[in-house]
């Protein structure tokens, strides 16, 4: 049982860990929101919109940022057998596709007072749209093979084969975009960002972060569990003969 | 190599044999892309401007179709285990099944090609680069759906989650497909996107029967 | 309301799009966390149960 002993160590260090991604999550979200929309200036061309950055830009950061993770993490399943990598990849790729469905969401909102419309056929916006079927392509794998050492190499196999074409897939967006340069788009002017509205974005960015690392934890914690009842399970159902062998449970009738 | 040509020879014999499904396929790819001057109306100038573009959706999505055909039947009889146990390395028996796969659906696609093209009224000088496009491309669709079916052939209802799997990485094949096509339309050279697509098909030769066949190890389990 | 506050709340006139960004981003945020916080707990107990009826001591596995 020497899987088990690792997710015991597991299970401490992320309750030790957890109080502090929450503090620092909160305190850096609120403290970003209060920069954001009260402290930092309106801009002098975008005015008030120019506030959709701060959960725009660290909603992207973070869609990226979390395949990266999800796709580390699978390669050290894969190589290593490693079991909490598996939960960790399988944990966060539900919050990759929310931040990123959050970043197409902010986006859109943001290019409708800019652009005069909804939705651009934009480099950026379609790579991440891309990245974002992505995302449920892996989750839908985890959710249809039902053994989860099968499912998790498997996703794995899934989530490299994506990283190693997310930059084949933003090379061909980009080199289709310069085909056919949407003719009504005016450009955002991006590097010039003044530092009062940069602190506000880099906090909001530090709590996108923790939030994750935060949240992440949580459901490894709930993965490890469900494993557990699903290895309980498996030797009741072999001392039984049957899989269901005893009566359903009131958390479990909750949770059907 | 021996077990190579050996795999090819038996899917291929194999696919002739049941000849009705690849012929479905490309049955499948010229009724869609008639769908499209229904659809759109039959202006020519329409027309010829989406025309390399519904050539390309439409194969792809027939390669897509054929998909679930390139696994399944021999992993349910079990015939996939006893190649893997009694023949050559997994990786090459992926290559060859590919292979036969298309052979046995990508070239009728690329030869069917300038015949929609010509109906879609694409100008007859883009008719070359669409065949060249869809040549060098469908082996790149192949390969990347190698990995998409193998990864659901174990999975009930697996077809659906297949092209959500597959269609995504099928953007860059498309794109360089389609853009070799327009660019030809208008006048520019088509070089530089059939280069790539080119770069495309050899890099996913060499990457993609590796993901494939470790998908397959794990259905063979 | 005050004037501070309807200012504030009118965005410069981009109220329509400030404050949907805002409460879809935080709004998906706050329903992952929901969700996530949801699972741990009926998980454990789930688990809690099942140890219960086995009357299996809690595995040295267990978070303490």
């Amino acid at each position: 049982m020497h899987r088990f002993a690792n997710p015991a160590r597991f299970a401490r260090l992320s309750a030790r860990a957890l109080p502090w991604a929450w503090a620092v999550a909160g305190l850096a979200l609120g403290s970003g929101l209060v920069g954001g929309l009260l402290l930092a200036p309106a801009d002098y061309q975008q005015g008030d919109s120019v506030r959709i950055m701060f959960v725009h830009v660290p909603s992207a950061w973070m869609a990226m940022f979390v395949y990266a993770f999800m796709a580390a993490a699978s390669a050290v399943g894969l190589i290593w057998r490693h079991a909490l990598a598996d939960i960790a990849a399988k944990a966060a790729a539900p919050l990759g596709a929310g931040f990123t469905f959050a970043a197409l969401a902010t986006g859109s909102l943001w290019g409708q007072p800019m652009w005069g419309t909804w939705w651009v056929w934009d480099a950026r916006l379609t790579s991440v749209l891309v990245l974002f079927f992505l995302y449920l392509g892996y989750i839908a794998l985890w959710q249809a093979i039902e053994d989860p050492g099968k499912a998790a190499r498997a996703a794995a196999i899934l989530a490299l084969v994506g990283v190693v074409n997310l930059p084949i897939i933003k090379f061909s967006v980009d080199w289709w975009n310069t085909l056919h340069q949407p003719a009504s788009v005016l450009r955002l002017a991006g590097p010039t960002i003044h530092s009062s509205m940069l602190w506000p974005l880099l906090l909001m960015a530090v709590g996108f972060k923790a939030y994750f690392v935060a949240v992440l934890l949580l459901r490894m914690h709930a993965e490890l569990n469900w494993r557990r009842i699903r290895a309980l399970r498996l030797t009741a159902g072999e001392s039984t003969d049957s899989s269901h062998g005893f009566a359903t449970l009131p958390a479990e009738r909750a949770s059907l | 190599m021996t077990g190579f040509l050996a795999v090819l020879r038996r899917d291929l014999l194999l696919a002739r044999r049941h000849g009705s499904g690849g012929a479905l396929v490309l049955a499948f790819f010229v009724i869609a892309a008639a769908l499209f001057p229904l659809g759109v109306g039959p202006e020519p100038g329409v027309l010829a401007r989406i025309a390399g573009g519904v050539v390309w959706i439409c194969g792809l999505l027939a390669v897509l179709l054929s998909l679930d055909r390139l696994f399944q039947a021999d992993h349910e009889d079990g015939s996939l285990e006893q190649l893997a146990l009694a023949g050559p390395s997994l990786w090459v028996i992926v290559l060859a099944k590919v292979a036969a796969h298309w052979l046995s659906i990508g070239l009728p696609l690329v030869l069917l090609a300038p015949l929609l093209g010509l109906l879609l009224q694409l100008p007859l000088e883009a008719l070359p680069v669409l065949t060249l496009s869809m040549l060098l491309g469908t082996p790149s669709l192949c390969l990347i759906g190698g990995i998409g079916a193998a990864l659901t052939v174990g999975i009930r209802r697996g077809g659906v989650l297949l092209s959500l799997l597959v269609l995504p990485l099928y953007v860059p094949p498309l794109i360089f497909g389609v853009a070799a096509v327009e660019a030809v339309v208008t006048g520019l050279g088509a070089r530089p996107h059939l280069l790539l697509l080119a770069a495309q098909a050899l890099a996913a030769l060499a990457l993609a029967p590796w993901a494939t066949a470790a998908a397959l190890r794990l259905a063979l389990e | 309301m005050p004037e501070g506050l309807r200012e504030f709340l009118a965005m410069g006139g981009y109220w329509p799009y400030v404050w949907p960004s805002f409460a879809i981003a935080l709004g998906i945020m706050l329903w992952l966390l929901l969700a996530s916080l949801g699972e741990a707990r009926r998980s454990q107990r789930l688990l809690a149960e099942l140890r219960a009826l086995r009357s299996e001591p809690g595995e040295g596995g267990d978070a303490t």
